[in-house]
């Protein structure tokens, strides 16, 4: 079974949200990343998102523009991202989903992309500028392989194109909690429950929430509704801020804030 | 049967049949074109394109759309016979489609006014524009103006050190113009940042894209937007010439004006089309923005074309001198027409373009655009191995005023 299906499965066991931080691959660089996601692990987060550096990112907002711009300027190539991922695998079987843009998917060719992700211990894509009607051949070599397509629905997506993406959804869905790029915000808009509501009346797949969740009052909020909890940005921000720092310092720092953003969560 | 096809060439028929008519549903030209966006934008694509089609089939927006292109455009812009450039070059006979003559001074206008009229008809309160050379910045600033609409235009801070000029019209025009510093600080990042602008403000914010690229339906809208030029030009050399043109020349950086030129000429067999590509500095990776011609397929800004990337897809940096071309991608109709072997695609260099540029000004008074003295350039060296009874139609896609600066400094002159 897919590592993120039997994680979700234990979650509704437990009846706790899933917390799932997201960190650009590379950042500052790859050996930290590994680190950082052991450590984030211990802390308790429930599954990992994995930025691949991309050029261009149109969803991402400026801190995480930021970050692939550091990782990208660093040489970091989706080559050595994978061979990161097949070290943690060494030591850790939590469940990681990588966020990376089409144009390196499809540069890469599906096949190819989805056996050297399978080969290196991925469990999942999110692909942000992919939308249902273009992922129909890559969905299907993912269905075969037990590998997972996270598809996103956005506050502006219409119900019959909701009913459509709930129908397609594999591993988790993404909520797109703000209309707008990713981000450090003080508020989260109001329609987020009653979109999840809706959501979830359409499918049995766990929905988490990202964009814009920035503080553990936010993640709090979320998990009341959604079963999962993604925070990109302001992990980011937090690495920004002890780049310079030694590694352990930055590991035990960025993993205190992240122990918080589980403590919001999980209550 | 001969004469029916000359008869529908002489009205002026743009001559696709429907067999032809691309994009396909899905907003696909063959294996290119698609939408690769984010979730947020995928409804606003639904929106235009179901409002851009009850547009096309609504007779007072035609209307309303040739009205403000005759009155406030100038159009339609003259087919001018480059004599002194012909009996210079001692082939083939030139002809120059004067879109520097256009209000604002080069095509762009023609597309901006048509997406602002849509703009209006979708509700939207506010308007949002990249731009590299700043001329669809300055189109969609002029637009925003005279309908009165909120407008703001995303510019890489590269650009804006390259087009002062342009930076200065569009403050005057009220336009808000935002300064971009991720990335190359060019056209790409500017499209970057005016879709990500767009994620947040979709609900009440049009995107005037300037060129022939992006999601569906935008390759397709602006197309149709510019295809004025090429029905212009169908009907002005028929008048002139008795028959349609033997080669059409135009520049490609996005490819709006080449396909605005091409696109009503596609079933002409006989009707050659070039277009031609910022070669820089030369062929080393960086140094020059040839997207068909040393290109691969890939995705960029929303759909799947040629592109200059590496091989984990990211996007390469591109060179040229001329702002309007300085950029990594192309319009995917653009990819599908290089594929099919419809039209083809070459590339001049910098140094070529400013002696095209300096050569139409000295022969004809024409002080073209950087972007159009590439094509001029190309000219330069094809007409000359054409007979004299060949006839060539070259987009002059806008003015050079625009570029006096940036050309001075290259030749060494201090203004």
């Amino acid at each position: 079974m897919n590592r993120i299906d039997r994680k979700f499965q234990e979650l509704k066991i437990e009846k706790k949200p899933a917390f799932i931080p997201f960190i650009t691959a590379g950042d500052p660089e790859l050996r930290t990343t590994r680190e950082l996601i052991l450590e984030f692990e211990k802390r308790g987060a429930d599954i990992i998102e994995l930025g691949i550096p991309f050029s261009d990112p149109i969803a991402d907002g400026p801190i995480i523009q930021a970050s692939y711009y550091r990782a990208l300027m660093r040489g970091s190539k989706v080559a050595h991202v994978f061979d990161m991922v097949t070290e943690v695998r060494k030591k850790s079987e939590i469940p990681i989903v990588s966020m990376v843009s089409y144009s390196t998917v499809f540069k890469k060719g599906y096949q190819n992309f989805i056996e050297s992700s399978l080969k290196a211990g991925l469990d999942g894509l999110t692909i942000p500028d992919l939308p249902v009607e273009e992922n129909h051949e890559l969905f299907e070599i993912a269905k075969k392989n037990d590998f997972k397509i996270v598809c996103f629905v956005a506050p502006t997506t219409s119900d019959h194109r909701m009913a459509m993406i709930a129908q397609q959804a594999q591993g988790f869905l993404y909520y797109i909690s703000v209309v707008g790029i990713t981000g450090v915000r003080d508020k989260l808009p109001d329609d987020i429950v009653q979109n999840i509501k809706k959501l979830k009346q359409m499918t049995k797949i766990p929905v988490a929430v990202g964009f814009g969740v920035s503080t553990s009052d936010h993640a709090k909020m979320i998990s009341t509704v959604a079963d999962g909890v993604i925070v990109g940005s302001a992990i980011m921000r937090e690495i920004e801020k002890y780049e310079k720092e030694p590694t352990e310092k930055l590991i035990k720092c960025v993993g205190d804030f992240v122990g918080q953003l589980i403590s919001g969560t999980k209550g | 049967m001969v004469t029916t096809m000359t008869q529908s060439k002489m009205q002026g028929c743009g001559g696709i049949s429907g067999k032809t008519i691309l994009p396909d549903k899905t907003g696909h030209f063959g294996r290119f074109g698609g939408k690769f966006v984010p979730e947020t934008i995928m409804p606003a694509l639904d929106q235009l394109e179901k409002a851009y089609l009850e547009a096309k089939g609504d007779p007072s927006f035609n209307a309303e759309l040739d009205y403000y292109l005759r009155e406030y455009v100038g159009r339609p812009s003259t087919l001018y016979y480059a004599e002194r450039l012909t009996k210079k070059l001692n082939g083939a006979k030139i002809y120059l489609k004067r879109e520097d003559l256009n209000h604002t001074g080069a095509h762009k206008i023609n597309n901006t006014i048509g997406q602002i009229l849509l703009a209006i008809r979708m509700g939207k309160k506010r308007i949002i524009a990249e731009t590299g050379a700043g001329q669809h910045g300055v189109a969609t600033a002029t637009a925003a103006a005279m309908f009165g609409i909120d407008c703001e235009v995303y510019m890489g801070e590269e650009d804006i050190r390259r087009q002062a000029l342009n930076v200065f019209r569009m403050k005057l025009l009220g336009a808000k113009v935002v300064p971009v510093s991720s990335g190359s600080r060019t056209l790409k990042d500017a499209t970057n940042e005016a879709l990500r602008d767009w994620m947040a403000s979709v609900r009440n914010t049009h995107y005037i894209i300037g060129s022939v690229v992006g999601p569906h339906p935008y390759p397709m809208i602006v197309r149709d937007f510019q295809v004025i030029i090429g029905k212009e030009v169908r009907k002005q050399i028929l008048e002139k010439e008795r028959r349609l043109p033997d080669y059409l020349i135009a520049c490609v950086g996005g490819g709006s004006n080449s396909m605005g030129l091409f696109h009503p000429f596609l079933e002409d067999r006989e009707v050659n089309m070039i277009g031609v590509e910022a070669g820089g500095l030369g062929i080393e990776i960086g140094q020059h923005a040839s997207t068909l011609t040393s290109g691969e397929i890939g995705i960029l800004h929303g759909s799947s074309s040629y592109v200059l990337q590496d091989e984990d897809g990211q996007t390469l940096p591109v060179h040229s001198i001329s702002a309007g071309l300085d950029y990594p991608g192309v319009g995917p109709e653009h990819s599908y027409l290089k594929d099919i072997g419809r039209a083809k695609y070459v590339s001049i260099t910098d140094d070529e373009a400013v002696n095209a540029f300096q050569e139409c000004a000295r022969l004809e008074g024409i002080i073209p655009a950087l972007e159009a003295a590439h094509a001029i350039a190309y000219t330069i060296k094809f007409a000359p191995k054409l007979s004299k009874d060949k006839i060539i139609v070259l987009c002059l896609s806008g003015s050079g005023d625009k570029d006096s600066f940036e050309v001075a400094k290259k030749l060494g002159y201090k203004i």
